[in-house]
C-alpha cells in the first residue's frame, strides 16, 4: 500500500474517533450516517479539494456540499481536522449558543458551503454551484455527498435532470449508498435500485466504488474530472455505522448517540485514545 | 402531574381507529418510529403506507386516497409535511376538500438539537391560509386523543400539530370534551385574559397561579382549535377583560397570535400582547434551553400580563 493511501485512512480513522466522541458528548445526533461517509470525506479534504482554511472564502476553492445533512458531525470533524477551527468546538456539538448547529448551518460555520438538512435540497443548490462556475469560467469543482434514502426525494431527480442539460462536467456528486435509512433498508421502505442505471438514464457518467476503499475513490475522483460535458456520480457502496462493529449495518444507530459504555467500545474498536 | 408526549398520544389514537374505521389509512415518509405510527403499520399492516423520503408524494398519494373514499393520516415532521409539500397541500387537498388529515410531529423549537432545519415555526401560518383547511393544536396526551377521534369523523382537510417533548397532562379524561372549533375556558378571570396554545397552554397555567398569588385575576382559554377559531370565547375576553396575552411555540407572524388579533380588532379593539418566537429561526439546543432563549417560558408570560396590566391603568 502507499504512503498516501495509509496517510488517508488514518485521518479517516481519526475523524471517526472525533464523531464517537462529539456524539457522546451532545448525547444526540447521528452517528450510522457520519461514519459510513468518514474515508469518503478524508479522500475529499485530505487530497482531492482545492480549500484553504486559513482562508475559508477563497473564491476559487472547490465546493464541498452536505447534502444529507444530518451527517453533520463527519463535516464538522473533517473541517477541524483541517484547521478551519479548532478541535475543542467540536464538543460543543448540538448545544446552545454553539457555531456547530444539528444540520449544517453555513452562517455560523468556517467551512460549511450551504445550509442543509432538509433532505434532497443541498444536490440541487450544488447544481447552482456548479453553474455559477460555468457562468464565471472560473475553474473550482462542486462536490456533493448525498444518501440513498435521499434519493428519494422529488428534487434530487429535478436536480440530476438539470445537471446533465447543463453538461455540469464540473460537478461530482457521491451517492453514501449504504442500504438503510430511518425505517429500515431501502428496498423496504423505498426501493432505490438501481441507482446507477438511473443516474446513467438522466444522463450522468457513472462510476461504482467501495466507498471504503481509499485506493477506489482516488482513482474514481481522478477519472470523474477527466469526463467533459456530463456530471459524474460515484455510486460509493458503504456501510452505514463502518468502524464500530455494533452500530454496522444496524438501523438503531441512525440516530441515536453512544452512551459512556458504547464510547468506550467504539474507541477501542478505532484504536483507542 | 403526568406527562405525556402529544405524538404518543397520538400514535396510541390511531391504533384505537385502525379497529374502530376500516376507511383509515395511515402514511408516513421513513419517521414512523419518531411519528409514532409504527405501532398502527405494526396492527394494520395492509392499511399502512411508506412512502420514504418524499413528502410531496405523501400528501399527494393520501389526496387520491382520499378521492376514493379513504380516510387518510398523513404523517412526518411539521417541517417537511407543510414546507416540502405546500402546494400539493393547497391545490391536491385544500383546494378539492378532500378528507386528509396531516398529522405533524416534532413541530415548533422543542425538537431541539436537530436546530433550525427542523424546528417548524412557521406551519401555523402556512396552514391557516388554505381554505377549507382546518388547524388544530392539541395541548396535551388527553386533548391530541380527543381530536384524533373528532378529525376521523369530520369530513374535510385537518392540519394537527403536535410535538416531540412529553408535556404534562392539564385536561381530565372523564370530564374533558373536545370539539373541533371550540376554544376551552381552563380559568376564569376579569383583569387579563391568557390564550395559549399547544405546550403554551401549561406554562400559560402556571403563569396564572404566580398572577393569582399576586393579586392579579387572570383568565386563561386554550384555543385548540386555530382555524376555525372560536371568535365568541376572544371576543367576551375583550369586553370582560381588556386586555389579552397570546402564547404559541410558533413565529409571532401569521399565528395563534395574529389569529386573535385579527378577531379582536375587528370586532372588539383591545390591548394584546403576543408571546411566541419573533420572527427568527431558532438553533440547535435542549428543548428546556430554547424555551427559554426564545422567550417562551411561564415567567416571560407573567412579565407580559403585568406590563399589559400598566398599560390597561394608563389607558
Ligand atoms: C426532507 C426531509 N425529510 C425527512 C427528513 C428526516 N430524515 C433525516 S435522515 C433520514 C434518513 C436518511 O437516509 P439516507 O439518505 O439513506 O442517509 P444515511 O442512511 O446515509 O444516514 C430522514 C428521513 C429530513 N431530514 N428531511
Amino acid at each position: 500500500m502507499n504512503e498516501q493511501v495509509v496517510v488517508l485512512q488514518e485521518k479517516a480513522n481519526i475523524i471517526r474517533k472525533h464523531i464517537i466522541e462529539m456524539l457522546h458528548e451532545s448525547a444526540s445526533g447521528h452517528p450510522g450516517g457520519s461514519l459510513s461517509a468518514a474515508d469518503i470525506l478524508a479522500v475529499l479534504y485530505f487530497d482531492e479539494m482545492k480549500v484553504d482554511s486559513n482562508n475559508p472564502k477563497w473564491e476559487d476553492r472547490d465546493r464541498f456540499v452536505l447534502s444529507k445533512g444530518h451527517a453533520a458531525p463527519v463535516l464538522y470533524a473533517t473541517l477541524a481536522e483541517k484547521g478551519f477551527f479548532q478541535k475543542e468546538e467540536l464538543m460543543r456539538l448540538r448545544k446552545i449558543d454553539s457555531m456547530l448547529q444539528g444540520h449544517p448551518d453555513m452562517k455560523g460555520t468556517p467551512g460549511v458551503e450551504m445550509s442543509t438538512g432538509s433532505l434532497g435540497q443541498g444536490f440541487s443548490a450544488s447544481i447552482g454551484m456548479a453553474l455559477s462556475a460555468k457562468l464565471d469560467k472560473k475553474e473550482f469543482r462542486v462536490y456533493t455527498l448525498l444518501g440513498d434514502g435521499e434519493l428519494q426525494e422529488g428534487i434530487v431527480w429535478e436536480a440530476a435532470m438539470a445537471a446533465a442539460h447543463y453538461k455540469l462536467d464540473n460537478l461530482t456528486a457521491i451517492v453514501d449508498y449504504n442500504q438503510l435509512q430511518i425505517d429500515g433498508f431501502n428496498k423496504d421502505i423505498m426501493g432505490v435500485d438501481p441507482v446507477g442505471d438511473k443516474f446513467k438514464a438522466f444522463g450522468w457518467n457513472v462510476i461504482e466504488v467501495d466507498g471504503h476503499s481509499i485506493e477506489d475513490l482516488l482513482n474514481a475522483l481522478k477519472e470523474a474530472k477527466k469526463v467533459l460535458g456530463m456530471p459524474t456520480v460515484l455510486v460509493a457502496k458503504t456501510v452505514k455505522g463502518k468502524g464500530v462493529s455494533f452500530m454496522e449495518n444496524a438501523v438503531d444507530w441512525h440516530g441515536t448517540a453512544p452512551t459512556l459504555e458504547h464510547k468506550t467500545k467504539a474507541l477501542i474498536e478505532l484504536g483507542g485514545e | 402531574m403526568s406527562k405525556i408526549a402529544t405524538r404518543d398520544a397520538y400514535g396510541e389514537a390511531l391504533v384505537e381507529l385502525g379497529e374502530k374505521n376500516e376507511s383509515v389509512v395511515v402514511l408516513d415518509a421513513d419517521l414512523s418510529k419518531s411519528t409514532k405510527t409504527a405501532g398502527f403499520a405494526k396492527k394494520y399492516k395492509e392499511r399502512f403506507f411508506n412512502v420514504g423520503i418524499a413528502e410531496q408524494n405523501l400528501i399527494g398519494i393520501s389526496a387520491g386516497l382520499a378521492a376514493v373514499g379513504k380516510v387518510p393520516f398523513a404523517s412526518t415532521f411539521a417541517m417537511f409535511a407543510t414546507g416540502r409539500a405546500f402546494e400539493v397541500i393547497r391545490n391536491s387537498v385544500g383546494y378539492p376538500k378532500l378528507n386528509v388529515k396531516i398529522c405533524a410531529t416534532h413541530a415548533g423549537l422543542t425538537v431541539g438539537e436537530d436546530g433550525a432545519s427542523h424546528q417548524s415555526l412557521e406551519d401555523i401560518a402556512c396552514m391557516r391560509a388554505i381554505p377549507n383547511m382546518t388547524v388544530i393544536v392539541p395541548a396535551d396526551g388527553v386533548e391530541t386523543k380527543m381530536a384524533i377521534h373528532a378529525i376521523a369523523d369530520y369530513n374535510g382537510p385537518v392540519y394537527v400539530r403536535l410535538g416531540r417533548s412529553a408535556v404534562p397532562v392539564i385536561n381530565d379524561e372523564s370530564t374533558y370534551k373536545f370539539e373541533i372549533g371550540k376554544g376551552s375556558l381552563l380559568k376564569e378571570g376579569s383583569e387579563v385574559t391568557i390564550i395559549a396554545t399547544g405546550i403554551m397552554v401549561s406554562e400559560a397555567l402556571e403563569a396564572s397561579k404566580e398572577l393569582e398569588s399576586k393579586g392579579v385575576s387572570v383568565r386563561v382559554i386554550n384555543i385548540h382549535t386555530i382555524k376555525p377559531i372560536d371568535k365568541d370565547i376572544i371576543i367576551k375576553a375583550a369586553q370582560e377583560t381588556g386586555a389579552i396575552v397570546t402564547a404559541e411555540e410558533h413565529n409571532i407572524i401569521g399565528g395563534l397570535g395574529s389569529a386573535v388579533a385579527e378577531v379582536i380588532s375587528e370586532n372588539y379593539p383591545a390591548l394584546l400582547k403576543r408571546i411566541g418566537t419573533n420572527d427568527t429561526f431558532g438553533e440547535s439546543g435542549s428543548p428546556n434551553d430554547l424555551l427559554k432563549k426564545y422567550g417562551l417560558t411561564k415567567d416571560n408570560i407573567v412579565k407580559a400580563v403585568e406590563e399589559i396590566i400598566v398599560k390597561k391603568g394608563v389607558k
